[in-house]
């Protein structure tokens, strides 16, 4: 179907050159080659993956395609998916990864979670049996399609090698296209060997039934500028969309205009560089205090590129009722999903801010503003101060991060993984620009930054990567020491060691009456860990030798990896309790 | 409100679509009343007739999570009264008791039933309708002694829909059109999924 789409879309437009490219591209291959030929157009230059039986002619036509792509060997296939994750977050384009089938396959699973909720492009190439053993439990066989189904955009299993070319087209258009999301293509070992007569690749730029983006209405703008317009108290909350978009600049010439005050979800932080002043700090369960409070105060509120996530809204039937809602957003079906929009601006915001931007009045909102300003000086006070700069002898996480800010100067890559330390390095690391912050949103996935931070050093090789990770989460995936030990890979690993698995034990302190239910978390010696990959390591467990440990850490050329123990009990404020409102956020 | 919706939805024809559709139904606990798949007056192009009780909210969040798969091409949800539906139903009967009891045929031209297959030892009665009427049937059977009884899914047209060929054609634009007018709902409740 999209192949007949595609014909029809050739003769038309240009019927005798792409006869000449064909006669010129024809020619016989295996399937396995055609693989590596598809990533080769796709511009694909990195592969995570780990091989395996059902999927050696593709790594046996890899080894002739050493040139152009390179793969990187990864210790467990959920370190290569979290690493393909990163890469497409930092380089901001689709990351591939390669495993086996059976185990390697299943393997997948959580990553593809993972990049499905949080809308990252993603083509997952996995073998898979010959097709005359399909549903006959031969080894190393499941059914990957089925697993996958409800955790990517689309996925396809190929038996013959002719589908490969047009499919693989397929999977890097989808992955990319409109909202992002992962692809998964089962390629069973037979279409692998199977040698065919190649067409010559054709990327694909459309599916008949597949509408990566709707019409912008212009009335739904005018609308929206209108609404706009009149308000009093408008408030912006941004999430990824603002990057997917590659809107950054549009959003900043936005907000400028209009000069209403911004506020980002984790997945939006970065788009907008931390000391802009219209940047009023970060929504949700531990965002600032501000724009969690003043969500139920304004009279407009404006969400561009975010889905309402539970985590942001606290209790939905006590969120914004106030405020008249414009959504921006590329997928009509965030539209209403949570929150009832009173004007829906769908379409890519690339295209709609600018024309959101030609409508709205230049403003000012001094008294509006100077609200956000009073809270933050009162969330400064009761949690920020402290937390930065602690009267106790031990050490916080808060204060680790403001140190790296200081010698960072907001220029590097922060990879976070999941929990305490994740919070509190999206609440007070420094950004100056997008793509800067790789965190694991939606499904909170433990065990995603030290694999994620190595893809995102592949991404953007030129930049600082710094994977900032707990006790417990560091020690789901430490495995991938090792590919930072063979590939050389130059990331910089801070663990933040209270000892225990701080969110959950925050939460038995708070609303479990301190039970600490199997939240007491020992841990190797993560120095001796490193060294024993040959990767440098240092323990910091003073105030006076964190900033050089730190420096010492940033200036090292190679991969670095520095355990700062922090206060065992300390809790991240502030707090929007679960089912409760967020104008109810706690300081304490 | 809960009610009953049957929701339209046209597809490309693709292996593992069934599954991809059926669960986004499961993951939300939704039961599945009834499911049809079948070809459209479109070669190639597949229609799927679901129908679930459920709140207008929710279906229609769920026919946006549906029509968002990648080889699904448009989801419609509509009520009972916006559709015309009928569902198959066949009944298996001893020949021997039809033959004797002329009341029975009577009672199956009521029920507009016909005979598929006529043996010496049994017959199978074949008709369509609303639920209530093919149930009705096998309470009137049942006394003649049914051996077996089925019913098919519900297959049902949209009153007002001027078919797909015209919505085809927005599909099969390379960029974006402006005839393309996806953005309907919201827009426009009254005539929402109506084609």
């Amino acid at each position: 179907m999209p192949a007949k789409a595609k014909t029809n879309h050739m003769e038309t437009a240009a019927p005798q050159t792409a006869e000449k490219e064909k006669v010129n591209t024809i020619r016989t291959m295996t399937g396995s080659e055609a693989v590596c030929e598809a990533m080769i157009h796709e511009g694909v230059q990195t592969i995570f993956g780990y091989p395996g039986g059902a999927i050696m002619p593709i790594y046996d036509a890899l080894f002739g395609y050493t040139d152009a792509l390179e793969h990187i060997l990864v210790r467990h296939e959920q370190g290569g998916i979290h690493a393909a994750q990163g890469y497409a977050r930092s380089s901001g384009k689709t990351g591939v990864v390669f495993a086996t089938s059976g185990p390697g396959a299943t393997n997948l699973v959580t990553g593809l979670a993972d990049a499905m909720i949080d809308s990252t492009p993603l083509v997952c190439i996995t073998g898979q049996v010959f097709a005359h053993l399909l549903g006959t439990d031969a080894f190393q066989e499941t059914d990957v399609i089925n697993i996958t189904t409800p955790v990517t955009k689309w996925n396809y299993q190929i038996t013959d090698a002719n589908e490969i070319p047009s499919v693989l087209a397929k999977a890097f258009y989808i992955a990319k296209s409109g909202r992002p999301g992962p692809v998964l293509i089962d390629i069973t070992k037979n279409a692998q060997q199977q040698f065919f007569t190649d067409p010559g690749y054709q990327p694909c730029n459309h599916i008949r039934s597949y509408r990566p983006k709707p019409i912008v209405r212009k009335d739904y703008v005018e609308q929206a500028a209108r609404l706009i317009n009149e308000a009093e108290r408008p408030f912006i909350i941004f999430g990824q969309g603002v990057i997917l978009g590659r809107a950054e600049s549009e959003f900043r010439a936005f907000i400028e205009k209009a000069n209403i005050p911004a506020a980002w979800t984790i997945l939006g932080l970065s788009a907008l560089p931390t000391d802009h002043p219209l940047n009023v700090g970060m929504l949700g369960m531990h965002g600032n205090y501000g724009p969690n409070l003043l969500t139920n105060q304004c009279d407009v509120l404006i969400a561009i590129g975010m889905r309402f996530d539970d985590r942001v809204t606290g209790r939905l039937d006590k969120y914004a009722k106030q405020a008249k809602v414009i959504h921006l957003d590329i997928d009509p079906s965030e539209i209403d999903k949570n929150v009832k929009a009173t004007v829906p601006v769908w379409g890519d915001c690339k295209e709609t801010l600018p024309m959101l931007t030609a409508l709205v009045e230049q403003k000012a909102y001094p008294q509006w503003l100077e609200k956000f300003r009073e809270c933050t000086s009162r969330e400064n006070e009761i949690v920020i101060h402290d937390e930065l700069h602690p009267k106790s002898e031990v050490l916080s996480m808060g204060e680790v991060i403001n140190v790296l800010n200081e010698l960072t100067k907001g220029d590097a890559i922060i990879v976070t993984d999941v929990g305490q330390h994740q919070m509190v390095a999206c609440r007070y690391a420094k950004f100056n620009q997008s793509k800067s912050n790789i965190t694991s949103g939606g499904l909170g996935t433990m065990g995603f930054a030290l694999p994620a931070a190595i893809g995102a050093k592949f991404g953007a090789p030129e930049r600082t990567v710094v994977a900032i990770i707990g006790d417990g989460g560091f020690q789901m995936t430490l495995q991938e020491l090792g590919t930072i030990m063979q590939s050389k890979v130059n990331v910089k690993i801070i663990i933040l060691n209270n000892s225990f698995l701080g969110m959950v034990r925050q939460w038995q302190e708070l609303f479990n009456d301190r039970r600490y239910s199997s939240v007491d978390i020992k841990s190797p010696d993560f120095v001796m860990l490193a060294r024993s990959y040959g990767i440098d390591g240092q323990c910091v467990t003073e105030r006076k030798d964190l900033r050089n440990a730190l420096h010492e850490m940033l200036t090292n050329d190679n991969a670095h990896l520095l355990e700062v123990k922090v206060g065992k009990e300390n809790n991240v404020f502030p707090m929007v309790p679960q089912g409760c409102s967020v104008s109810e956020i706690r300081l304490q | 409100m809960k009610q009953e919706y049957t929701i339209t939805v046209f597809t490309e024809n693709q292996v593992g679509l069934l599954n991809r559709i059926a669960i986004m139904f499961s993951r939300r606990k939704i039961n599945i009343e009834s499911l049809n798949t079948s070809p459209s007056e479109i070669e190639g192009i597949h229609r799927f007739t679901i129908v679930i009780n459920e709140t207008e909210d929710v279906v229609r969040k769920l026919v946006r999570q549906i029509e968002k798969q990648v080889d699904v091409l448009k989801a419609y949800f509509n009520t009972n009264d916006e559709i015309v539906w009928q569902e198959l139903a066949l009944y298996k009967v001893p020949t021997d008791e039809i033959a004797e009891k002329a009341k029975v045929e009577r009672l199956l031209r009521e029920h507009g039933a016909r005979a598929v297959v006529i043996r010496k030892d049994y017959t199978i009665f074949e008709t369509s309708g609303h639920r209530e009427e093919t149930d009705k049937l096998i309470t009137v059977l049942e006394p003649f002694g049914l051996i077996e009884f089925v019913r098919s899914a519900r297959v049902a047209i949209i009153k007002n829909s001027k078919g797909f060929h015209e919505k085809l054609k927005e599909f099969e634009f390379l960029d974006p059109h402006e005839a393309r007018q996806d953005n309907g709902p919201i827009d426009d409740p009254l005539s929402v999924f109506a084609m």
